[in-house]
């Protein structure tokens, strides 16, 4: 399982009901069914993902975000996870606000893009960073919404919300003094939860 | 006509009768004292009957699902894209089950059959029949068989309500739950295509009533007409396009009511090939059936609370172009499962087709249905898996 993928589960309480938005092959949902005795959904919209979590039992819905969540009563879920997808859609900052209806609590994982690395690329070498984690061009990037471990802390002080925890790791998912110490600088990864 | 049965074909079927002499109580409250249901199976049912698929058919299909009556047929049965060894769903694992529901015109009883009481054929005096009452002659089949639990029961359109209704009327017995472009209830728009078909049909000079067999003719310019209108509904418009545009049959407008589109002439044999193999009776039972049917309105239309009582894993798949049973309509039907929190996959899937895509072995719609019913398998006992 993706490393990142343990830590969100770390984070989330047994027999509880999840909602993970862009959930993948599923591997995350069933890890947690099969270890906290959780049960939940993934939403997916990419065929083989889809086919691989009807084929593991995962329940997973064909539907796209952006196109909204309404269909999801309030509340309905103790904790709305989205791991490394914030940031490819058309409005993070409304989506924030629909997973915490829908949710109590959500768990969002994404790339920090003020890593100093990404500041490398772009400041020196004057290019959008290209590397083994983010490895996409510019134009062709499903990335449309890059922000950094301070851009996004920022977006929840404004919405007045609660950062229930808060991780940032490296490219490895370990976190070490350092990227505890300048998040911003040295996470590749960020990982918050938070609630209202 | 196949030169030799393909390997993953279920191979010659011979259609069998079941008869039943324990009175059924209808919905429409009259009761039928015997009746007899024509069936067909593929694949063996293991030691503990615990392999059983059961595949319940849409409006104009029948029992006859997969396979050859003889080397003489033209095409398989209706969903052969999707039954046999190694198919989606795989006679190598599962003991399958397809009948021709009651009131239906292909050997079980119904209006075509004779009425033991007055000794004659039925016609319009045959009762009015609900999908629960199919569910409940389904059920006592699967009694015959020794079936208390099927592995899965599977079916698109007008056989989605029929599984939905099993999942709440018998919970316990069935594991999973596929239900392929349907709805939980029909729109206005569905009921009122439905009412011009019967309308059709029933003003035709030969309908006599519905006692038209007595009088030894049939509403063939009714029921192809119902056909006609029935059959654009069933494809899209894209797919109309793509088959047809606007081909024409001769070089030059001929300014008249004779064939001038290519559209026209399929429009005509469809309508005039379905009078040939279907029953007007029938087909006005099977359009009410569907009008009738919303389990909801039990619950005073809370769709979630009626499946809150399901027990089964699901999987809704529903088809884009699909706008006889759209998919917002399987929606509603995943929505209200998420909302009881049951266990629920859906798919969308991308077809030209319109609402008969369900009937066509679209790759992804294959793949879904192969994986949802290979776990089925994978919780049969070793001999089967």
């Amino acid at each position: 399982m993706r490393a990142d993928l343990q830590l969100i589960s770390d984070w989330i309480p047994s027999n509880s009901r999840v909602l993970d938005l862009g959930c993948g092959d599923g591997a995350l949902l069933a890890h947690l069914s099969e270890h906290k005795n959780v049960a939940g959904y993934g939403l997916e919209i990419d065929a083989e993902n889809i086919n691989m979590c009807i084929e593991r039992g995962i329940p997973v819905l064909e539907q796209d975000i952006d196109q909204g969540l309404q269909n999801f009563e309030e509340q309905g879920f103790e904790v709305v996870v989205m791991a490394h997808a914030l940031q490819q859609f058309r409005r993070p900052d409304l989506l924030l606000d629909e997973m915490l209806r829908i949710g109590k609590e959500a768990i969002i994982t994404f790339p920090n893009f003020g890593h100093w690395r990404n500041r490398v690329h772009l400041g020196i070498k004057g290019h959008m960073p290209v590397s083994e984690f983010l490895p996409y061009n510019w134009y062709d990037t499903p990335n449309i919404h890059f922000c950094t471990f301070n851009d996004f802390r920022d977006l929840c002080q404004d919405k007045g919300l609660k950062v229930q925890r808060w991780a940032a790791v490296d490219g490895q998912l370990h976190d070490h003094w350092w990227t505890r110490l300048m998040p911003n600088l040295f996470s590749e990864t960020a990982i918050f939860k938070v609630s209202r | 006509m196949p030169d030799t049965i393909p390997v993953d074909s279920v191979g010659l079927i011979t259609p069998q009768v079941a008869h039943f002499d324990t009175p059924l109580v209808l919905a429409c409250g009259q009761t039928l004292p015997n009746y007899q249901l024509v069936y067909e199976t593929y694949g063996e049912l293991n030691a503990d009957a615990s392999n059983a698929i059961l595949i319940c058919h849409a409006l104009s299909g029948d029992h006859h699902a997969a396979g050859y009556h003889s080397m003489e047929d033209r095409k398989p049965g209706w969903w052969d894209s999707a039954i046999g060894p190694g198919k989606p769903i795989d006679t190598n694992h599962f003991f399958v089950i397809s009948l021709n529901n009651l009131g239906g015109c292909s050997g079980s009883t119904g209006p075509t059959t004779v009425n033991p009481a007055t000794g004659k054929v039925w016609g319009a005096e045959f009762p009015m029949v609900t999908v629960e009452d199919w569910v409940e002659t389904q059920a006592r089949f699967a009694d015959r068989f020794g079936i208390q639990t099927f592995a899965a029961i599977v079916g698109g359109s007008l056989g989605g309500m029929q599984v939905l209704d099993w999942s709440v009327r018998y919970p316990d017995r069935l594991q999973a739950a596929a239900i392929i472009a349907s709805a939980p209830k029909l729109s206005t728009q569905n009921i009122a295509f439905n009412e011009v078909a019967r309308q059709s049909i029933r003003r035709d000079p030969q309908f006599h009533d519905g006692q038209y067999i007595e009088q030894d003719t049939i509403p063939t310019n009714g029921l192809g007409l119902a056909r006609m209108l029935g059959h654009i509904t069933y494809l899209s418009d894209d797919s109309m396009g793509n088959k047809f545009g606007r081909q024409m049959r001769h070089d030059t407008y001929q300014y008249n009511y004779e064939v001038e589109f290519e559209v026209e002439s399929y429009l005509r044999y469809q309508g005039e090939a379905f009078t040939k193999r279907f029953d007007a009776n029938t087909y006005m039972l099977m359009t009410k059936a569907l009008d009738y049917f919303d389990p909801a309105a039990r619950e005073g239309g809370d769709l979630a609370k009626v499946l809150s009582k399901a027990q089964c894993e699901f999987l809704l798949v529903s088809f884009t172009t699909d706008w006889r049973f759209s998919p917002a309509r399987s929606e509603e039907i995943v929505d209200a499962l998420i909302r009881s929190g049951k266990h629920v996959s859906y798919t969308k899937i991308e077809a030209i087709e319109g609402h008969d895509a369900f009937l066509f072995p679209i790759p992804r719609y294959m793949n879904a249905l192969r994986g949802f019913l290979s776990r089925v398998a994978k919780c049969l006992p070793k001999e089967n898996a």
